[in-house]
């Protein structure tokens, strides 16, 4: 079943089919998208967490190390109850469309996000904490600093936000609704085929998602090493 | 800080060009409407073949949502589906009496089939499905249930009823509540080598059979009525009713009918049009 | 010493304030010229780095105040702080040297020109464009004594700066220090080099246990150590 399972996607990848192109872009563009935005948003989180001291912060630190552990299902739940029609952002009108898919992919990310930059940030803080002091930077420009010296970690927490994103099915199912041809991802084509039975399509499929996957966290790699060999 | 300020000038313009685009690309370009509908018309591929004819000729894109019945029916409550068609007449009258849909069309049947293990182990095999599912019962043979509220488990659960076993009292480990879609369900029923209450489309279409066959078949019972729906646009105002309708009576059409007739599987009719019966 | 003092310490203790806890430092009263170039001797965990860290704000204080000159027009704090271990920042020697001065009032193109002429009196404009984290130890430090110097702070503090470096490193470093001390920057320097301490300090502190026990000129301490801790500890790094 495995080597047919990769001879197909190898077939299926070769014979350059239209349809299986379009799903791949859709499932790249959505979660690079939703990267992005959840990256604008979880990266400074993270920062803002690892420096600065507020009341509420160990449990606002508390709340995201929750939110990774967030069932895909219920984050496409809840984003469905708010973009359906007779939810809160009804009037948008953006369900069951890609932006909508984008939308439940942040929300299931940006607390990753935020969390493994917190991480970084706190550790590359340590290391600076002195210097900045001593040179009265304030908290949000070394927050900046920070962000900015870290960037080669956080590319890594970035690539894997993605690859969480990529590889999530439950919550682009509900809120998508694998239209054919509008939200239909790689992983919710691999739930159709499953369902219709077609196991070595759904097989070849995963098989080629994982290529992805694997070459993303490959570069992510490849990328650190090279920042460590070139900047220190 | 240079880079920085670079970068985020970039981030921001890529961001807006983006977030603009995606939506836009989505609704703003072409003419569509949201059908909810069943796994079961989804899966057979049925879609698959009406659609390309329908679009052609209306320039409508149907987005078809493809779930159980009843989240479809819910779907529609909710205003996010512009038509609902589905297979469960009693709770499509529910819904148009409750006001969330105009009129209840017929559009088509297909019967469903009782799948079984090639080796029949509660030897159900015949032309009734009452005694199959009787003997089934008495033997304790493994059985897979969708327990989804989708139209197929409804018919399920109406058919044990008439059929005279009283579930709740006989339900053991052998009666499966999967509590899944047609596809995952018979996959598990494979796996299993259960019986299984099929729609006869989904299972052509599927590939997975492993030991699985036909065992009772072409009982008038079996009969699985489709019915299509515009939802209210005085519950929704946002219910693209023209194009609804457009959609609705094509299928009820005299060249939708017979669209509908033409789609086969290895030669053999899924669905049969009854629109004007 | 007509001069207004650019750093006064007044009963300066860091610690703990519960009882029967020795503080780190304790009641340090120091008042410090702006043509002062002092060097603090004392052995390890005596407190030299710690005087330090409280005068420039990077420890909390039990007691006492740290009242500073007048402050730096540029909207830059008066002092600047070198460690024995640089802190460099992931970017360019150059954008290393700029960073404090794009937090101050300075605008940008002066910024840099002064960031460019700051490494070329370190001997390193050669290196501006070179990753920082990537350049030798010797070299970082001097980079890390460049930023400080561009700021053009009243107070140089180093802690220890050539501990972690070679011998021709170090008298780099001791250069560069010695030239800004010159152009009017008052100097307060810790080590354990005392060779060093001769070449430089025109003042010595002697810190033990948590308590300044010797306030000297240089001439005087050296030769004449008022203490007998401090005079043991002459010998024994001489030894």
């Amino acid at each position: 079943m495995l080597v047919q399972a990769l001879t197909e996607a190898i077939s299926l990848l070769l014979s350059g089919d239209g349809k299986l192109v379009k799903i791949i872009l859709l499932s790249l563009g959505v979660s690079g998208l939703a990267t992005l935005l959840a990256a604008i948003i979880g990266v400074p989180l993270g920062g803002v967490l690892a420096v600065a001291r507020f009341p509420g912060r160990r449990f606002l630190i508390a709340c995201l190390n929750a939110a990774m552990g967030l069932p895909p299902v219920v984050v496409g739940l809840i984003v469905y109850l708010l973009l359906s029609r007779a939810g809160p952002l009804g009037p948008l009108g953006i369900l069951f469309t890609p932006s909508a898919m984008v939308l439940a992919q942040v929300v299931l990310i940006a607390p990753i996000m935020a969390a493994l930059a917190r991480q970084i940030i706190e550790d590359t803080h340590a290391e600076y904490r002195e210097q900045l002091d001593a040179l009265r930077i304030s908290r949000w420009a070394a927050t900046a600093t920070l962000i900015w010296d870290a960037r080669f970690s956080l590319v890594t927490v970035v690539l894997a936000g993605f690859g969480r994103a990529m590889a999530e099915v439950g919550a682009v199912m509900i809120v998508g609704g694998n239209i054919d041809g509008v939200t239909r991802t790689m992983t919710t084509t691999i739930a159709l085929e499953t369902s219709k039975g077609d196991l070595p399509l759904a097989l070849a499929l995963g098989t080629v998602l994982l290529a992805l996957v694997l070459a993303i966290n490959a570069l992510a790699a490849w990328l650190k090493e090279w920042a460590v060999a070139r900047y220190g | 800080m240079t880079s920085l300020s670079r970068t985020r000038r970039t981030a921001c313009a890529w961001l807006t060009a983006l977030s603009l685009g995606l939506p836009a690309a989505g609704i703003a370009q072409e003419k569509f409407i949201v059908v909810a509908s069943t796994t079961s018309t989804e899966q057979s591929g049925l879609f698959a073949h009406l659609l390309p004819v329908f679009e052609k000729q209306s320039g409508i894109k149907v987005r078809i949502v493809a779930v159980g019945t009843g989240q479809a029916l819910d779907q529609g409550r909710r205003g996010d589906a512009d038509v609902v068609f589905v297979h469960d007449q009693a709770a499509e009258e529910k819904f148009v009496a409750e006001g969330f849909g105009i009129k209840r069309l017929p559009v088509m049947y297909n019967d469903f089939v009782l799948i079984g293990p090639k080796s029949d182990s509660a030897s159900a095999r015949g032309k009734d499905l009452h005694e199959a599912l009787r003997k089934i019962d008495a033997a304790k043979a493994p059985f897979v249930s969708r327990g989804d509220k989708s139209g197929t488990h409804a018919a399920e659960l109406r058919y044990w009823k008439t059929a005279g076993v009283d579930l709740d009292k006989s339900k053991g480990p052998w009666y499966r509540d999967t509590g899944s879609g047609m596809g995952p369900a018979l996959n598990t029923a494979a796996s299993m080598n259960a019986y299984i209450l099929t729609d006869r489309g989904t299972w052509l279409a599927f590939k997975n059979r492993a030991e699985l066959g036909i065992v009772v078949e072409g009982d008038t019972r079996l009969f699985n009525q489709y019915g299509v729906m515009l939802v209210n646009p005085a519950k929704h105002a946002h219910v693209k009713a023209d194009l609804g309708n457009a959609f609705i009576n094509w299928l009820v059409s005299k060249e939708g009918q017979e669209t509908i007739s033409a789609y086969k599987i290895g030669g053999e009719q899924l669905f049969f049009p009854n629109a004007n019966k | 010493m007509a001069k207004l003092p650019v750093l006064r310490l007044e009963n300066l203790t860091v610690g703990s304030r519960r009882a029967g806890m020795p503080s780190i430092l304790a009641n340090a009263s120091l008042s410090f010229a702006a043509d002062d170039c002092t060097v603090i001797l004392g052995p390890n965990g005596a407190g030299k780095s710690v005087l330090l860290r409280a005068a420039c704000g990077l420890l909390p204080i039990t007691q006492g105040s740290v009242a500073w000159g007048p402050a730096n027009r540029d909207g830059l704090p008066p002092f600047a702080l070198v460690f024995q271990k640089p802190v460099m920042l992931r970017r360019s020697a150059l954008d290393n040297i700029v960073y404090p001065l794009l937090h101050g009032t300075i605008h940008r193109a002066e910024a840099y020109a002064r960031a460019t002429q700051a490494l070329a009196q370190v001997g390193l404009a050669h290196l501006a464009a070179r990753p920082a984290r990537v350049l030798s130890g010797g070299e970082q430090q001097r980079v890390a004594l460049a930023r400080a110097l561009v700021t053009q702070p009243q107070v140089l503090m180093l802690d220890e700066p050539t501990a972690s470096l070679d011998p021709a490193s170090a008298a780099l470093v001791e250069d560069i220090v010695r030239q800004a001390h010159a152009s009017g920057v008052a100097v307060i320097w810790t080590t354990h080099r005392l060779g060093e301490a001769k070449r430089l300090a025109k003042r010595v502190l002697f810190v033990d246990g948590g308590q300044v026990v010797e306030d000297s000129p240089a001439s005087r301490f050296f030769t004449q150590p008022a203490t007998l801790v401090a005079r043991a500890y002459l010998q024994g790094e001489s030894a």
